[in-house]
């Protein structure tokens, strides 16, 4: 069973690492979660993205929640904001579709084009 | 929404956007008593009297991008429609309770769902928000409070991704232990 003391050592090793990487502009993968989004399945969605870029340890990406993004029927919507690049928009999203999201955009640098809302529309 | 933790979800952002730092949800099931119920707390900017009597109508919102609010108005129907209902009461400046209740037995009583997922999303997106979360089936509980947690991690943040795996692994083992029968 996970205790509370268990964050003490991993505060005490995250702490190592994090001074290496401080405040570089990070990649930002932005969930829309209103009312729409949460009916469509951004919730799944959001959890993959977490649990694909901690189990790849990937430092600087971060996964934020947002409201309502104005497309609802394009839910879920996930935005992806690299920096010094356009931001990239993929609709339609499910779970399965995370990991290659992940892979291809944030690791490698190249945008899922079939997901995004370009294709869709 | 498919589960009552999507429609948790959902309520607790209205907490958010309400400019809340500490929002508090209890939820109890009690089978004996054939009742499920939750209740989220928050300290936020609060709601008018007017408002508190027109937001369960699906044209109110506060929002100015469109003329629509659906959060509270579906959790009011999913309630109701389980012989249950919902409460909410404000006060401006201070914040809001909101409180539902469902027949837990009832067939049109949605399953309460992914509480760990739920959880896990509102505490690593809002690093400025502070959750307490309970939880009781029957007799078996567990508790969390973010204020915690934050203490024993200091400057680290819940969104670091070794933070988050543990955090989600704590939420899923604690509420598979309310389900053990013994």
């Amino acid at each position: 069973m996970k205790t509370l003391a268990d964050l003490e050592a991993i505060r005490k090793k995250t702490l190592e690492q994090v001074t290496l990487r401080k405040d570089e502009g990070g990649v930002r993968v932005v969930v829309g979660m209103a009312t729409c989004g949460i009916a469509a399945g951004a919730r799944p969605v959001m959890n993959a993205f977490m649990e694909e870029i901690a189990k790849r340890n990937l430092e600087n990406v971060t996964v934020t929640q947002t409201g309502c993004i104005g497309m609802c029927r394009l839910e879920p919507i996930v935005e992806i904001i690299v920096p010094d690049k356009e931001k990239v928009t993929y609709v339609k999203l499910n779970p399965d579709k995370v990991a290659k999201i992940v892979n291809e955009h944030i690791v490698n640098g190249n945008p899922v084009a079939e997901y995004t809302i370009g294709a869709a529309e | 929404m498919k589960e009552l933790s999507l429609h948790i979800l959902d309520i607790m952002q209205n907490s958010i956007v309400a400019g809340a730092t500490l929002v508090e949800l209890d939820l109890a099931e009690d089978r004996e008593e054939d009742v499920l119920t939750f209740s989220i707390t928050d300290n936020g900017c609060g709601m008018s009297t007017e408002m508190v009597e027109t937001v369960v109508n699906p044209f109110t919102t506060s929002r100015t991008t469109r003329k629509v609010g659906l959060g509270i108005p579906l959790l009011k129907a999913a309630a109701e429609q389980t012989g249950g209902g919902i409460t909410l009461s404000s006060k401006l400046g201070e914040g809001t309770v909101i409180t539902a209740s469902f027949g837990y037995s009832h067939i049109d009583r949605q399953p309460l769902g992914n509480m760990a997922e739920t959880m896990l999303g509102l505490i690593t997106s809002y690093e400025s928000v502070d959750f307490v979360y309970r939880h009781r089936v029957d007799t078996e509980e567990y508790a969390l409070d973010t204020r915690e947690m934050r203490q024993m991690l200091g400057e680290v943040s819940f969104a670091e991704p070794q933070v988050m795996l543990w955090l989600s692994e704590f939420l899923k083992e604690n509420e598979a232990a309310l389900y053990l029968v013994k």
